[in-house]
């Protein structure tokens, strides 16, 4: 029954067969990127679909419902008007570091796609310091946010990026610790090795309460990270106009809108990787049925995903004060007792183990 | 010492919030309130307490009951609404008696306020359900009230 994993094994061997090793594997690069590439960019348009749906749920609308079958092409449309868009831009801006924000920001965004397991087999780059990997990426988004702001010439602009400059740098740190807590019982940063200590149960269960401690603090600053409802401030609308990407339009700024929700699923990806075991399913029952990871590890990251949602459509914005004394007076303190006594659990052995 | 609690009220009173909005994601499939409106245009039945134009309702008789004592006029923010009136011999009583002769109503100058509606002491105009509204041209947004050749409904007194 492993259709899906057999195909990827096929096509390796297949290339390495008819050209030059160094040739093969750059072609194999190329072909992987190419296929991450154009499956999360549709990914992506059905991340902000689904949000637009759940958002009118959580207020009793119906949301988008007319394009295509109950609306599913609703954002595909979006998508076709806004590469027909002209660019347009500020007159004093600086055009080189204005046209290059979007990329760092979609690029990076992209790029730590890769490292995750989307199941047994199904992982592009199982690289030895994955969860190092993924928080230096996830922190290079910022420069492409603070770039935006500063380049396109405008106060709302760059205030916009000036808040998110703050609010990432602090909440970086959360994420951080967070995830530390969680790789001291792992003992690696190697995702799928990550994945291979929960074969004896999730994380989140091993760890029992500073785990969920870890995990609630991950949320946070995971939600703050990705610079969304509760933690807006970037493109509050009521204060900012929309923020740092003011100055945008057509596809640029569908590069920004993009990376928001691909960042998000990231968000997501990295909790359902370190605390609720990755393709792992519950209680391995459908351990016979290697691809149905793909299956739980999606479903575990959309589960996450609408939790981030729901965040959003609760939770009022913070000022920015209180964002920073949340993070720097109640989880950064928080979250290094929680480390301390993470430590203290893995010394004595107090873990649950299956 | 008030950091723990202020944590523990913290989460409570997030999770609060979180329960209540849930409780709103889950039941919105029955209780969206959104209506598809050109779709659903034969069944949409507007709530009562929608204000769509002021309407003088009439009898099987065609009588109605407004005696043109234009409080309503009167009472009009914007002066939506002109009365024609007369004062005209009651053949019974040989007494003047004041008759309305064409009761006008702006509807494009109404702001829906209801002053007219309240001030009206014999309840000769009402809030109609209306909605569709919208004219080529805006003469048509004057309307004559009453209908044509009706009288004052009997025993209705300011």
């Amino acid at each position: 029954m492993n259709i899906s994993l057999s195909i990827t094994k096929t096509i390796h061997d297949w290339l390495f067969s008819i050209m030059p090793e160094s040739v093969a594997s750059i072609t194999e690069m190329v072909l992987i990127a190419t296929v991450y590439l154009a499956v999360f960019a549709v990914f992506g348009l059905y991340l902000v679909l689904l949000e637009r749906k759940v958002a009118a749920w959580f207020q009793l609308r119906l949301g988008p419902n007319r394009v295509g079958f109950k609306g599913l092409f609703q954002t595909m449309a979006d998508a076709l008007k806004l590469v027909s868009k002209e660019l347009t831009g500020t007159e004093k801006a600086d055009k080189f570091l204005y046209n290059l924000a979007p990329y760092f920001v979609i690029i990076t965004a992209l790029m730590a796609l890769a490292v995750f397991p989307f199941t047994q087999e199904f992982h592009a780059f199982d690289i030895n310091i994955g969860i190092f990997f993924l928080i230096a990426i996830s922190s290079i988004g910022v420069i492409g946010i603070l770039l935006g702001g500063w380049s396109s010439n405008n106060k709302f602009a760059l205030i916009g990026a000036m808040r998110s400059g703050v609010q990432t740098i602090s909440y970086e740190l959360s994420v951080g610790l967070s995830l530390l807590t969680m790789v001291l019982i792992t003992g690696s940063l190697q995702l799928s090795e990550i994945v291979e200590v929960q074969k004896s149960g999730w994380l989140i269960v091993q760890g029992h309460i500073p785990a969920i401690i870890a995990f609630m603090i991950y949320m946070i600053a995971g939600t703050a990270e990705t610079n969304r409802a509760p933690f807006d401030l970037v493109e509050a609308e009521s204060e900012l106009g929309a923020g740092f990407h003011t100055e945008y339009s057509g596809m640029k700024f569908a590069y920004f809108f993009l990376a928001e929700f691909i960042n998000m699923f990231i968000i997501s990806a990295i909790a359902t990787t370190v605390f609720f075991g990755a393709w792992l399913s519950p209680f391995g029952i459908t351990d016979s049925i290697p691809w149905l990871g793909v299956f739980w590890f999606l479903g575990k990251t959309l589960v996450i995903v609408i939790v981030m949602m729901w965040f959003r459509w609760t939770f009022p914005r913070l000022r920015i004060d209180q964002l920073l004394t949340l993070e720097w007076k109640y989880l950064l303190p928080i979250n290094l007792v929680n480390i301390i006594v993470m430590a203290f659990i893995v010394w004595q052995n107090l873990i649950i183990q299956f | 010492m008030s950091y723990f609690s202020d944590i523990y009220n913290g989460i409570k009173s997030l999770l609060t919030g979180m329960s209540v909005t849930g409780k709103v994601f889950l039941n919105a499939r029955k209780g969206a309130i959104t209506q598809e409106y050109p779709d659903n245009r034969d069944t949409l039945k507007m709530f009562d307490r929608f204000r769509g134009e002021v309407v003088m309702p009439h009898d099987e008789h065609n009588e109605h009951r407004c005696t043109g004592c234009q409080k309503c006029e009167i009472a009009c923010p914007n002066g939506s609404i002109e009365i024609v009136w007369d004062r005209k011999i009651n053949p019974e009583t040989g007494k003047k008696k004041k008759e309305i002769d064409q009761h006008i109503y702006h509807l494009g100058l109404c702001t829906m306020c209801g002053l007219c509606i309240e001030a009206c002491p014999t309840d000769a105009i009402v809030w109609a359900q209306n909605y569709e509204n919208s004219v080529y041209d805006r003469s048509h947004l004057t309307k004559v009230l009453n209908q044509p050749g009706s009288i004052l409904m009997d025993g209705v007194e300011d």
